[in-house]
C-alpha cells in the first residue's frame, strides 16, 4: 500500500501534459506577452520591467527551462496588460491631481 | 428578525437612490474649457501658499530652496559652478560658423541672445510646438550639419549659453488663440498629472504633492519654476543634461519606458511647464545635486 | 590649450580663501562604457597649492574622486597681491599648472 501510492502519483504526474510546459506554450505565451506590450506602447506607456521580464523568458526558453520561461512570459503579459489598464483609466484619473 | 430586515430594506433603498442620483459632477468636469491664464494663476497660487516663506524668484532654484543646508552649499558653489564648462564651450561653440559659413545666430531672432524665455513657442505653420533644443538641431540640419543627441553635451553646452544670456528674464512663452496651441498645452497639462510606469507616479505626484520632501536621498523640487534652471549640471549624471535628460530620466526612474527627445508629448509637457512659469526668471544654467 | 584650473583666491586679514574648480574625468577605473567594457582609470594623484614657493595645500586623490573637483581651504600668511601656484600630476603622467594672484 505504501509504495503503491506513491508510485500511482509519480505515473499520473509522468503521464500529465500540463505540468510540463514545451516550447509550444512558450512561443504561445510570449506572443500573447508581446502582443499586449505593444499596445502599451500604443498607448505611449510601456513599463520598463515588462521587457526585462520579457527578455528573461527569451532567455529561459533559449538555455531550455521552457517551465520558467513560460512563467516569465506570463508575468510579462500580466505587467504589459496593467499598463495598458494603468493608460486607459489615466485618461481620465489625471484630472483628481490637477491643481484647479 | 424584523428590525434587522427592516434595517436592510433601509439600506438597500438608500443605496438606490444614491445610484439614481444624477452624475453631475462628472459630467461638468469634462467639459471644462480649457483656460490657460486660469491654470497659471491656480499653480503658482498653490505654491505660493504652500511656501509662504519664499519669494515668486526662490522657486527657480528648485531643491535649494527647499532646505537650508543645501542652499548654503549651493550657494558655495555658484562661486565657481559646475557647469562653467560647459557654459564657456557652449558660447564658444555658438560663435563659430557651420562649414556653410552660416552661423546659429542665423536661425534666431536677436542673434539667438537673450530669447531663450520664448521657447518653447507654438509654431502655428507647422502646428506644433518647437522647444529651443528642437530650433537647435534644426538649425543645424538646415545648414547641412548633423543634429547633435538631445539630452547631453554639445545641445546642454549650446543652451547653457543660450539660457545664460537670458539670465533674470522671466519665462514669456506665448498660447496663441489657435486651437491646436491649446490643444498642445492641454495634452501637456494632461502629460504633466498622468501616472505612468509601474511605480504609478506622475509628475505631480514628486513636484506638486512633495516638493521639499525626500525620495530616497534626494529633496524634491517644487514643479513652478522647475525649467527655469535648464540645462543643469547634475551632480548625480556627473555632468550636464538637458530637458530632454531630465525627461527621459525621470521617466525611466519610475519604470516607464521612455519616449524619444522631443516626441510630441515631451514637447507639449515642456509648453505646458514653462507657460505655468511665466514670470519666472530663467536662471539656467543649473547645477543640481 | 586653455587651463583646466579655475582658480579664486581672496585675502581677508590674515586667512586666504582659495576655491578652484578642476576639469579632468576623473575616471575611477570601474565604470563600464555603453559597449560594456570598463574605461581605464584616469584621475589626478597629486594637487599642489603653492604660496611662494611653499606648498599650503597637498591633496593625494585616487579614484574616489569626482569628475571636474572642487577645492576649497583656507590657509594663513598669504596676503593681496602674492603668488598662489596650482599644479596636479595625473595617473597617466599628464600635469597642467597655473599662477593666480591673491586678491
Amino acid at each position: 500500500m505504501s509504495i503503491v501510492k506513491p508510485l500511482l502519483v509519480s505515473m499520473l504526474l509522468i503521464a500529465s501534459p500540463a505540468l510540463a510546459a514545451s516550447e509550444a506554450d512558450f512561443k504561445a505565451a510570449y506572443a500573447a506577452a508581446e502582443a499586449a506590450n505593444k499596445e502599451a506602447g500604443s498607448l505611449r506607456n510601456q513599463w520598463t520591467t515588462t521587457a526585462t521580464t520579457l527578455a528573461a523568458a527569451k532567455k529561459a526558453a533559449d538555455s531550455g527551462d521552457f517551465e520558467t520561461a513560460v512563467a516569465q512570459a506570463k508575468e510579462a503579459e500580466a505587467l504589459a496588460k496593467a499598463s495598458i489598464y494603468q493608460a486607459t483609466s489615466e485618461k481620465e484619473r489625471w484630472k483628481d491631481m490637477e491643481i484647479r | 428578525m424584523k428590525p434587522r430586515f427592516a434595517i436592510h430594506l433601509a439600506l438597500a433603498m438608500f443605496a438606490l437612490s444614491l445610484v439614481a442620483m444624477p452624475l453631475f459632477t462628472i459630467t461638468a468636469r469634462a467639459a471644462d474649457k480649457i483656460d490657460p491664464e486660469a491654470d497659471k494663476k491656480a499653480f503658482q497660487k498653490f505654491f505660493m501658499e504652500k511656501f509662504p516663506k519664499l519669494k515668486p524668484e526662490d522657486f527657480v532654484n528648485g531643491p535649494y530652496s527647499m532646505n537650508e543646508d543645501l542652499h548654503k552649499q549651493w550657494e558655495e558653489k555658484e562661486q565657481f559652478p559646475p557647469y562653467e564648462f560647459s557654459l564657456e564651450a557652449g558660447k564658444e561653440m555658438f560663435s563659430r560658423p557651420f562649414k556653410n559659413g552660416k552661423s546659429y545666430a542665423d536661425c534666431f531672432p536677436n542673434q539667438g541672445i537673450g530669447i531663450r524665455q520664448n521657447y518653447p513657442y507654438f509654431d502655428e505653420k507647422e502646428g506644433k510646438v518647437i522647444t529651443l533644443e528642437l530650433a537647435l538641431n534644426r538649425c543645424r540640419e538646415a545648414n547641412g550639419e548633423a543634429p547633435f543627441s538631445y539630452v547631453k553635451d554639445e545641445m546642454a553646452a549650446l543652451t547653457a549659453y543660450m539660457a545664460f544670456t537670458s539670465r533674470g528674464k522671466p519665462f514669456d512663452i506665448k498660447i496663441p488663440n489657435d486651437p491646436r496651441a491649446l490643444e498642445a498645452y492641454q495634452k501637456g497639462k494632461e502629460y504633466f498629472y498622468t501616472r505612468r510606469g509601474q511605480l504609478n507616479f506622475s509628475c505631480a505626484t514628486c513636484h506638486v504633492q512633495s516638493p521639499g520632501e525626500r525620495i530616497r536621498a534626494e529633496v524634491l523640487a517644487p514643479a513652478l519654476g522647475i525649467l527655469n534652471a535648464m540645462p543643469i549640471y547634475r551632480s548625480e549624471w556627473s555632468g550636464m543634461g538637458t530637458t530632454s535628460r531630465r525627461f527621459t530620466t525621470c521617466n525611466s526612474q519610475i519604470r516607464g519606458v521612455p519616449l524619444t527627445p522631443q516626441d510630441d508629448e515631451y514637447r507639449n509637457l515642456e509648453y505646458y511647464l514653462s507657460y505655468v512659469s511665466n514670470g519666472m526668471p530663467i536662471s539656467g544654467p543649473g547645477a543640481r545635486p | 590649450m586653455a587651463s583646466t584650473i579655475r582658480v579664486r583666491a581672496t585675502a581677508n586679514g590674515d586667512i586666504t580663501e582659495v576655491q578652484a574648480l578642476i576639469q579632468h574625468p576623473m575616471d575611477s577605473g570601474f565604470v563600464k562604457d555603453a559597449k560594456g567594457e570598463l574605461i581605464p582609470p584616469h584621475f589626478i594623484q597629486e594637487l599642489t597649492f603653492e604660496h611662494n614657493g611653499k606648498p599650503v595645500f597637498v591633496a593625494d586623490w585616487g579614484a574616489a574622486v569626482s569628475k571636474d573637483p572642487y577645492v576649497k581651504f583656507a590657509f594663513k600668511g598669504g596676503k593681496k597681491g602674492d603668488d598662489l601656484k596650482i599644479s596636479w600630476v595625473d595617473n597617466k603622467g599628464a600635469t597642467d599648472t597655473t599662477t593666480a594672484k591673491i586678491q
